[in-house]
């Protein structure tokens, strides 16, 4: 991750984790610059329930701004977008915006944005999972690839492997996933960022020659 | 699938259909259920299904028994409002004996409510999904695992009895994602569908599937062999889970994601030392009325605790019979209880024993 590219795009298969991949690479960045001005946009009009949104008061508290589409969490389901968006596209903006987005073609929300989001400047990382059954084939996990690029109007430019099988994930799961992370990597024709999981489901893992996120969970628990 | 997968529970059912045989589909999109038809759409073709988004839930119903009617596995799914859009269709595939699942994944209501999770459609389920003399084989699974689970069991039990099942689930339980293993789903003989209207070839007498009877008598006479059914039904099939029930005082009834959440709360009254359990109904009709019935011999109060106004505290209050107090405890609206709210109700409860 760099400061070129202003506007950060994360995008997947439904239930990938894109929401936990994009609130802590925001943390992260808030993090190393803490100086800049970072935003994180909830860009999914098709969960109704699991979402960025569930994480906006632990990133005010982190100076990230929220941008909450206005019927997010509520009873409706109404998928419209808050127009202050629209702000972190312009060309004069200086916010570094994490796009949270919808799951396969839900991307469909930003090809509206797709010109302004190119003339920013863009990275949109591709998140996968082993464990999610319609993309644990790395053949049909490149063909949603396709399909969310088609939605958006927006290329992909790099892939994170993050194969969880929730609390019941440990580092043997984590390890066993790398070689589908890798094959997924040549199908999409993608570097292969990083492998992300949660220190606190699995502990801390190190597998030498990789480079792994541990990440904090920050969606919405029930019980 | 030969390891576990993470789903959410609309795709676990959906995968589950499948894996038990199932390849028809029905249904209309409406939140919080709709992932279970993109699934099917997704899925259905590649294995020779057909998964088809009808004109509207009532059509899905048709659809669905017209299905059924042939013999096939049929499902359909839908959430609240368009449940009550199906009821006709349901009643009448009550009436013609037709075995096949029925999903509802619950919203808040009533009326168009809310797409937030609910359990106000108990009622619904148990007593009034369409007219007539008619029960539903109803389960109510607590996690994704059992909605896998649960949904191959609905399949069978439907066939074995002739009667519809239903899946009756939240929005909650639909979207969480959890790990799911096929491979432990248990599977068994079922009896061949004899009565299937799926043509006769001449080699056999022509099966007819009705609901329309000429002859009152008649009639009287299908709708009591039914019952018979449901007796047995009754007698065999009531499912629960108790949860440190054994030395309990207080004991909790609670279904689907709710008793995930009073299992949250138990763990922590009993750190404070309160003797506290759970009967978790599995099936909620038939629903364990001996469990209840004798646990109540023992135990000093039950709370139900739902998300709803209280609508399964009725079932409670005729297994318990006026041998204990019956209290409860709910949120609705698309309000999820917190554990911290049902341990207050606990901890209130246990002062009254103590006082």
């Amino acid at each position: 991750m760099n400061n070129k590219n202003r506007i950060k795009i994360v995008c997947g298969h439904y239930g990938s984790g894109k929401t936990n991949v994009c609130v802590n690479l925001a943390m992260l960045y808030k993090k190393r610059f803490p100086e800049a001005k970072v935003a994180l946009a909830d860009v999914d009009t098709v969960n109704p329930y699991f979402r960025a949104a569930d994480a906006a008061s632990q990133l005010e508290e982190l100076g990230i701004h929220p941008i909450i589409p206005e019927f997010a969490n509520t009873n409706v389901d109404i998928p419209s977008l808050p127009g202050e968006l629209y702000s972190v596209f312009t060309k004069d903006s200086d916010t570094v915006a994490f796009i949270d987005v919808g799951g396969d073609d839900g991307a469909v929300a930003l090809g509206m944005y797709a010109d302004m989001i190119k003339d920013c400047g863009y990275e949109m990382i591709y998140v996968i999972s082993k464990h999610r059954p319609l993309i644990a084939d790395p053949e049909a996990c490149a063909d949603l690839m396709h399909i969310i690029e088609d939605a958006s109007h927006l290329k992909c430019t790099a892939i994170v492997n993050n194969s969880s099988i929730g609390t019941e994930t440990n580092a043997g799961i984590i390890e066993a996933s790398l070689y589908y992370a890798k094959e997924c990597s040549k199908a999409c024709a993608l570097p292969l960022l990083f492998t992300s999981y949660f220190p606190e489901v699995c502990g801390n893992i190190t597998i030498p020659g990789e480079t792994l996120f541990p990440m904090k969970n920050v969606t919405k628990q029930i019980f | 699938m030969s390891e576990k997968v993470l789903m959410k529970g609309t795709e676990a059912i959906a995968e589950a259909a499948i894996s038990c045989g199932c390849r028809y589909y029905f249904g209309y999109p409406i939140t919080p259920q709709t992932e279970l038809s993109e699934y099917m759409a997704k899925k259905l073709p590649k294995v020779g299904g057909l998964c088809l988004q009808a004109e509207s839930e009532v059509a899905a119903i048709n659809m669905t028994l017209g299905a059924a009617a042939s013999g096939v596995r049929a499902i359909t799914s839908s959430s609240s409002p368009g449940i009550s859009l199906k009821s006709e269709g349901i009643s009448y595939m009550a009436g013609c004996d037709l075995p096949c699942l029925i999903v509802n994944i619950q919203r808040g209501g009533p009326g168009l409510g809310g797409i937030q999770p609910s359990q106000q459609d108990y009622y619904q389920a148990t007593r009034g999904v369409g007219h007539g003399d008619l029960r539903l084989l109803v389960l109510a699974p607590s996690s994704v695992q059992e909605m896998a689970q649960l949904t191959v069991e609905a399949f069978d039990l439907s066939d074995i009895y002739r009667v519809p099942a239903m899946i009756l689930a939240d929005g909650a339980l639909g979207q969480m994602m959890e790990p799911v293993d096929f491979q432990s789903i248990e599977r068994r003989e079922l009896p061949e569908k004899t009565w299937a209207a799926c043509g006769h070839n001449n080699e056999r007498k022509k099966n007819i599937v009705n609901s329309l009877y000429i002859d009152p008598q008649v009639l009287e006479d299908v709708v009591d062999e039914r019952y018979k059914r449901y007796d047995i039904i009754e007698a065999n099939e009531a499912r629960s889970e108790e949860y440190m029930t054994e030395d309990a005082d207080i004991v909790l009834v609670s279904f689907g994601i709710t008793a995930r959440i009073c299992k949250t709360a138990i763990k922590a009254a009993r750190e404070k030392g309160i003797k506290v359990g759970l009967i978790r109904p599995i099936t909620l009709w038939p629903f364990p009325k001996k469990v209840i019935s004798k646990t109540a011999e023992r135990a000093k109060v039950f709370l139900s605790v739902e998300m709803s106004k209280g609508q399964m505290i009725d079932d409670v209050r005729l297994a318990v019979n006026g041998k204990a107090p019956v209290h409860f405890y709910g949120r609705t609206g698309g309000m999820i209880p917190t554990p911290e709210a049902v341990l207050e109700e606990i901890k209130k409860l246990a002062d009254n024993i103590n006082a």
